[in-house]
């Protein structure tokens, strides 16, 4: 259901919230009891009943896909919380399929409605960094910080796990500060702590034109307060780092289409770079991007920034990854560690460097 | 209600302008000793009153300010709970309901277990949140705490969700359970107030972000100006230096100039800027403003 997405939608002082569906009846007892909402156990009970505009799908990844096609089907304005689908086929078929009733989708990549991340992107349109050689995407925090987990997000058939959670963060940034890398390798999911699912995430990207990129992901560091995501790009005329409170920048040379950026640094904090919000809840991103939403429905808007889309590009991303990752490791070059000798025992044994093809 | 507060993000790795400053913060902070320090050096600035999270490392300077009750006679402390992280992280990883059912109190008296369990199965929200907020105040127990606030995250999740039952439980329970005033700390004030009017709270505690900046003050800054100049309620200011982005000078005349500002909370980590801090409201509202107003 996503409860913070509930205060923030019934907040919204044009929405009328009509109904939530759950499928924990104890929540929804509790929300009708006090608040008065009205609520369904089943979501298509709810659609068909009740005279809807739009919907907000805020569920376990795994049910995405036929949630999102049944509210396309009765013509439901969509937002859809990240990852957009498990199956890029599925996601090519909704996005077909929103077109077609020229719906309004979006998928909650709130970092794209971050400040910093904004700022980021304004100056790298504008060609900040001349030639883009090299980008780097992370994301850490305290989420699988123990063997045990009982919920979806710790099940990999839920479309739980780090990959999916995490890394779909930082690769939506690469996708919207840069480009869609068009090949992976590379590709590490390793776990640390839990058992079904990746607690890691590395890769190494590669772009059209010869960019690179790094991934480097980490849900099991206990080391940061909360999830905290950060993009760096190299160019030929600097660096652009980026995080959610603020935007580092360093041009060897001034651009002639930013004239509000000098050469050398320039650091621009979250406080002066986020516009105000109506509604306040954990980050103006979140109300933000509803907010958006809401607009697009109300003026009929067909462009978004986190269309299905534009989700489905990362969602196409991931799956590069995950086939990467299963594929064996070939053209890598390696180092063989031979046994040691009988009765020396050092570790000093012979090294082979190996090249592979 | 005292003037001055000092507030405790620094001390948790929290700094809303730079991750790199917070982590630094952190590192410093790590130690008792080094917030201890910094608590002693604002009292002896005439600051008496820490406003804090629930942070399970408040419970060391709680005991602390315990047993040297002697050098501390009036420090006060004002409770903020909860310490949202540790719910959100165990809701995420446990679910709902399990992680519920780990928040309330295990050890002890056997019959809060049994209450507990029948206030879940009656999905009794008053009897679960007053378990939940006692098992918040046992770190203060034998403290002054002559105001208890409700975190921003929770205040405004409930706002936005229209729980308005919420906030008379939480108001009810600290008042006769605990003699103190209910506070509410929020980043959506004016819904906020029109909330506790229709509740019939009257004249309430609230902390808000007020800062001349407009940072983080969600209906927009004239809103709050206008609310401040001409509704009863008693305002606390937070976030008055917008995490360094306005000079602090310019941050304390704003504010302090504001119809309406019954307190300030500040934090700051360095005895300079607890001196300098202290010392421009001082200048603004009277030497007198560190004790009760």
């Amino acid at each position: 259901m996503g409860i913070s997405h509930h205060a923030i939608v019934n907040a919204h002082p044009d929405v009328r919230l009509a109904a939530v569906c759950d499928s924990t009846q104890y929540v929804l007892d509790v929300l009708n009891k006090y608040t008065g909402v009205k609520c369904y156990g089943d979501y298509r009970r709810m659609i068909d009943a009740e005279e809807l505009d739009c919907v907000v799908v805020s569920t376990p990844s795994r049910t995405h896909g036929e949630i999102v096609g049944y509210a396309l089907e009765h013509d439901l304005h969509v937002f859809c919380e990240k990852p957009f689908v498990l199956d890029p086929q599925e996601g090519e078929r909704l996005v077909r399929l929103a077109r077609e009733r020229n719906r309004v989708t979006q998928v909650g990549y709130h970092y794209r409605f971050v400040g910093a991340f904004r700022e980021a992107k304004r100056l790298l349109a504008a060609g900040a960094l001349g030639s883009i050689h090299h980008v780097r995407a992370e994301a850490y925090g305290p989420v699988a910080l123990r063997p045990k987990g009982s919920t979806w997000r710790t099940a990999r058939s839920e479309g739980g796990g780090c990959l999916y959670d995490y890394a779909s963060h930082a690769i939506d940034l690469v996708n919207y500060l840069v480009a869609p890398p068009i090949a992976v390798g590379g590709t590490v999911l390793n776990k640390i702590f839990s058992r079904d699912v990746e607690d890691e995430v590395y890769a190494t990207l590669h772009f059209a034109g010869g960019a690179s990129g790094q991934l480097a992901v980490n849900w099991s560091d206990e080391s940061y307060r909360r999830m905290t995501t950060k993009v760096s790009v190299w160019g030929s005329n600097g660096r652009i780092s980026a995080d959610r409170q603020e935007c580092q920048t360093y041009l060897r040379e001034r651009v002639a289409a930013l004239p509000d950026v000098d050469a050398g640094w320039t650091v621009r904090y979250t406080t002066d770079l986020t516009p105000p919000v109506w509604f306040y809840l954990r980050g103006e991103e979140y109300s933000a991007q509803i907010d958006y939403f809401i607009d697009g429905v109300k003026r009929g808007r067909a462009e978004n920034v986190n269309s299905f889309e534009s989700a489905l590009a990362t969602d196409q991303v991931v799956q590069l990854l995950l086939r990467d990752a299963e594929a064996p490791r070939t053209g890598s070059s390696e180092l063989h560690v031979a046994r040691p000798p009988r009765g020396r025992g050092g570790f000093l044994g012979s090294l082979k460097r190996k090249f592979a093809g | 209600m005292q003037r001055v507060l000092f507030g405790d993000n620094q001390f948790f790795g929290i700094n809303h302008m730079s991750d790199e400053k917070a982590r630094a913060q952190a590192m410093r902070f790590q130690s008792l000793r080094a917030i201890l320090d910094v608590l002693e050096a604002a009292y002896d600035e005439g600051i008496k009153a820490f406003m804090c999270t629930t942070h399970e490392r408040v419970a060391g300077v709680c005991d602390y300010f315990r047993d040297h009750a002697d050098r501390f006679p009036d420090y006060v402390f004002y409770p903020c709970m909860p310490y949202a992280h540790k719910y959100a992280n165990a809701v995420t990883e446990h679910g709902m309901l399990e992680a519920l059912r780990r928040f309330l109190p295990e050890e002890g008296a056997l019959g809060a277990l049994v209450r507990g369990g029948v206030s879940v199965a009656r999905k009794d929200v008053e009897g679960i949140a007053k378990l939940l907020i006692d098992a918040e105040m046992k770190m203060f127990a034998g403290l002054r705490t002559p105001v208890i606030f409700l975190q921003n995250i929770v205040t405004d999740l409930l706002l936005g969700l229209g729980f308005k039952d919420a906030f008379g439980i939480f108001a009810d329970h600290v008042r006769a359970r605990y003699g103190a005033e209910p506070g509410f700390i929020t980043m959506n004030l004016p819904l906020l107030l029109d909330t506790l009017e229709a509740l019939g709270i009257d004249n309430p505690i609230v902390c808000a972000n007020i800062n001349k900046i407009g940072f983080r003050m969600s209906g927009g800054i004239a809103k709050y100006e206008e609310l401040l100049a001409a509704r009863r309620f008693r305002a606390i200011a937070m976030s008055v230096f917008a995490s360094g982005a306005i000079s602090p000078r310019e941050a304390v005349d704003y504010v302090c100039g504001l119809e309406g500002v019954q307190a300030i909370v500040f934090g700051a980590s360095s005895i300079a800027n607890i001196r300098q801090t202290n010392r421009l409201i001082n200048e603004r509202w009277g030497a007198a403003a560190g004790g009760a107003a």
